[in-house]
């Protein structure tokens, strides 16, 4: 009897394992259809400011930091269904503001033959100069990774795409906006005053949660690549305006507040690729409640194919940045590449390396300022890259706002690990 | 006297027109090299669309090796160039950037690049034909697709290498941008698929030699080589290109080859 009964729970068990295995294997046939993939970097980065800061609490000449940001993919459906995470994380050892994360990217996809619909957090990169990237728009700045303004927070979007003969259109719905990050107390290429993090203001009663909309078409016509789009949305660019705060010491403490506008921005972007010379055009109009303007940012690049009997390639490049505002004063809205030339030189060796050597000139037509930058890079075995950053910056003119930068040239050195 | 002088002018008008006739004729041998050039596109033809990996393995005079790891998608265009998509997973910094091209015959190729970091789609000049892919002794122009347009010909002989009947026939590239001032060119006389390349520079001396190896037949008709060794006789690198996981006609169309596939390309 009892042994029977064992029997029977044996069986069951045998039965209920079995499945199990089954479902099991079912499960794996579908976890086999999802692609699952892991890459991204680790960066150390050390900075030497070759002058003690202007201000007093600025850091005096090391600034080290750490960085890692990995990507999580995971695709099915033959990658037309698609997931992406791409966490950043930044540990500074000198700027407790540099110290940041971010999601740069957490989104999913869904792609057809002539429809895309993107949903979650993402970067949308628009324009075709490269000293200043005028009509991209999408994109909050995190100011704090660099001061070129390359580096992007995420940002969330419902994005659909769609492919048409006459171009690709994509519309937005941004359901709230991020805000700039800015150089701390200790750090350094700061405005003379800190930007109180804390201290922001919107002029949508909705904040930061504002939705903001864009519509952009872009095509592609013989030679030329054309891009146009309307933003209706929260400025990324606050207005700075100094605020006093008077503290229980009654000490007064002078900061930096931010006020994000709504605005309406149009912009175009234009590129012509003509043999060996790309010509470059981008231009806005931003409408806000407090000021409205034009902007353009106009040049071209031309490359030397394999210079001096060499598989090097020698580019040259000239932008010259344009604002209607004119000339930036200080504590006033303004521009600060109103009349800047940029001059630029590209050398790619084509090594195994992938060797790149970049040499760029900027000068404000207006003032008697310019900057000077020297980034180089190369690759060493399959995993490693350096880079070598040196910059710069030159103003005479305590008006201007660069002035406030004219004690923070630095040399750059940076390694990353690829994985 | 006169009608002399007439019919002079006339019989050298005429030879002439003769002469000129047979100067823009091809000679026996480049009708020849073009014949060959034909019937070799004409013989693979019909593959509509295909996938595959490559893997690059750079060598240098030392002996020290890179790894590059690729993946291609292309998509035959009647009447036109292919379009195709490059991915690139390895090394890992350039991971996930892509490269979009619609090449034509005659006229300049399109092409836009995919830079991950910055999210960025860049339109680039195809000019530069003669540069190296990725730091391998590949030129770009050594892996664009084979139009006949691209070059002119003259059929040079039938030799045999490694015991196999060979057509050796001479190519000189149209466009001015090449590197190259002429490739010499073996094709096996049963199928038609080519074995060997020499290329010559510029100056017209031998710069490159690109061998093809163990050549397998999809769907029954498009001979693919699994292998090829390229190696640069001036400055002693070589580059092996492996390729894997050959796939024909899966379904790949042109909604697959613009910027919005540019982008999410893996």
């Amino acid at each position: 009897m009892l042994i029977n009964k064992i029997k029977y729970k044996f069986a069951t068990l045998v039965l209920c394992l079995s499945s199990l295995s089954l479902q099991m294997s079912s499960a794996s046939e579908v976890a086999s259809d999802v692609e699952f993939e892991v890459s991204g970097n680790i960066a150390l980065e050390q900075r030497y400011f070759f002058k003690e800061g202007l201000y007093t609490q600025q850091l005096n000449h090391y600034q080290a930091s750490v960085s890692v940001e990995p990507e999580f993919y995971w695709q099915w459906n033959d990658g037309n269904d698609s997931v992406i995470f791409t966490p950043f994380y930044r540990l500074d050892a000198q700027d407790n503001n540099r110290s940041h994360g971010d999601i740069r990217e957490l989104a999913y996809i869904h792609a057809r033959d002539d429809w895309e619909l993107r949903v979650g957090f993402r970067k949308e990169f628009w324009g075709v100069t490269e000293f200043q990237h005028l009509v991209d728009v999408i994109n909050q700045t995190d100011g704090v990774e660099d001061f070129d303004g390359e580096d992007k927070l995420g940002q969330q979007m419902i994005n659909l795409s769609l492919v048409k003969e006459w171009g690709i259109v994509d519309v937005f719905v941004l359901p709230g906006s991020r805000e700039r990050t800015f150089a701390g107390n200790e750090g350094r290429l700061r405005t003379p005053i800190v930007v109180d993090e804390n201290n922001v203001s919107y002029e949508s009663s909705a904040g930061q949660q504002h939705v903001d909309f864009a519509v952009r078409w872009a095509h592609s016509l013989g030679d030329f690549d054309l891009g146009a789009y309307w933003f209706h949305g929260t400025n990324r660019d606050p207005y700075l305006t100094t605020s006093t705060e008077t503290r229980v010491t009654s000490l007064t403490r002078y900061s930096l507040k931010q006020h994000y506008s709504q605005m309406d921005q149009l912009g175009i972007d234009v590129q012509a690729t003509l043999g060996d010379w790309l010509w470059k055009f981008e231009s806005i109009y931003r409408d806000t409640s407090l000021e409205d303007f034009w902007a353009t940012q106009a040049g071209f690049e031309y490359t030397f194919i394999g210079i001096f009997d060499t598989n090097s390639d020698l580019g040259l490049l000239i932008e010259h940045s344009w604002d209607s505002r004119g000339e930036v004063e200080l504590g006033k809205q303004g521009s600060l590449l109103q009349n800047d030339l940029f001059l630029g030189a590209r050398l790619a060796l084509n090594d195994m390396q992938s060797s790149e050597l970049l040499m760029g000139i900027s000068s404000d037509l207006d003032h008697n300022a310019f900057s000077f930058l020297i980034e180089a890079s190369s690759r060493f075995g399959d995993n490693f890259t350096v880079s070598f950053d040196l910059r710069l910056l030159q103003s005479n003119d305590p008006s201007d706002l660069l002035y406030s930068l004219s004690r923070d040239d630095h040399a750059q050195l940076s390694v990353a690990y690829y994985f | 006297m006169f009608t002399k002088k007439i019919l002079i002018s006339v019989v050298s008008a005429l030879s002439l027109t003769l002469v000129g006739n047979v100067s823009l004729a091809l000679t026996l041998a480049e009708q020849k090299g073009l014949d060959i050039s034909i019937e070799a596109k004409k013989r693979d033809m019909g593959w509509q669309d295909n996938t595959a990996d490559m893997m690059m393995l750079l060598r240098n005079q030392q002996g020290q090796e890179s790894i590059r790891e690729i993946k291609m998608k292309s998509l035959e265009i009647q009447n036109d160039g292919d379009k195709s998509l490059t991915i690139f997973n390895k090394p890992r910094d350039v991971k996930g950037t892509a490269f979009l091209s619609f090449s034509h015959p005659v006229e300049a190729d399109e092409q836009w690049l995919f830079l991950p970091a910055l999210k960025r789609v860049k339109r680039i000049s195809s000019r530069n034909k003669s540069g190296p892919f990725m730091g391998s002794e590949f030129a770009f122009e050594d892996l664009s697709s084979f139009e006949v347009e691209k070059y002119t010909y003259k059929f040079l002989a039938e030799e045999s290498l490694n015991e196999v009947k060979m057509f050796k026939v001479e190519q000189y590239p149209v466009d001015e941008n090449s590197g190259y001032t002429r490739r010499v060119v073996w094709l096996d006389t049963q199928e038609y698929r080519v074995y060997k390349i020499d290329f010559y520079d510029r100056k017209n001396s031998l710069l490159k030699t690109l061998s093809f190896m163990d050549y397998k037949q999809y769907l029954t008709k498009h001979w693919r080589a699994d292998k090829q060794e390229m190696i640069n006789h001036q400055n002693g690198k070589s580059t092996e290109l492996q390729w894997s996981n050959y796939a024909f006609k899966t379904g790949l169309s042109d909604g697959d080859f613009n910027r919005n596939s540019l982008k999410r390309a893996r």
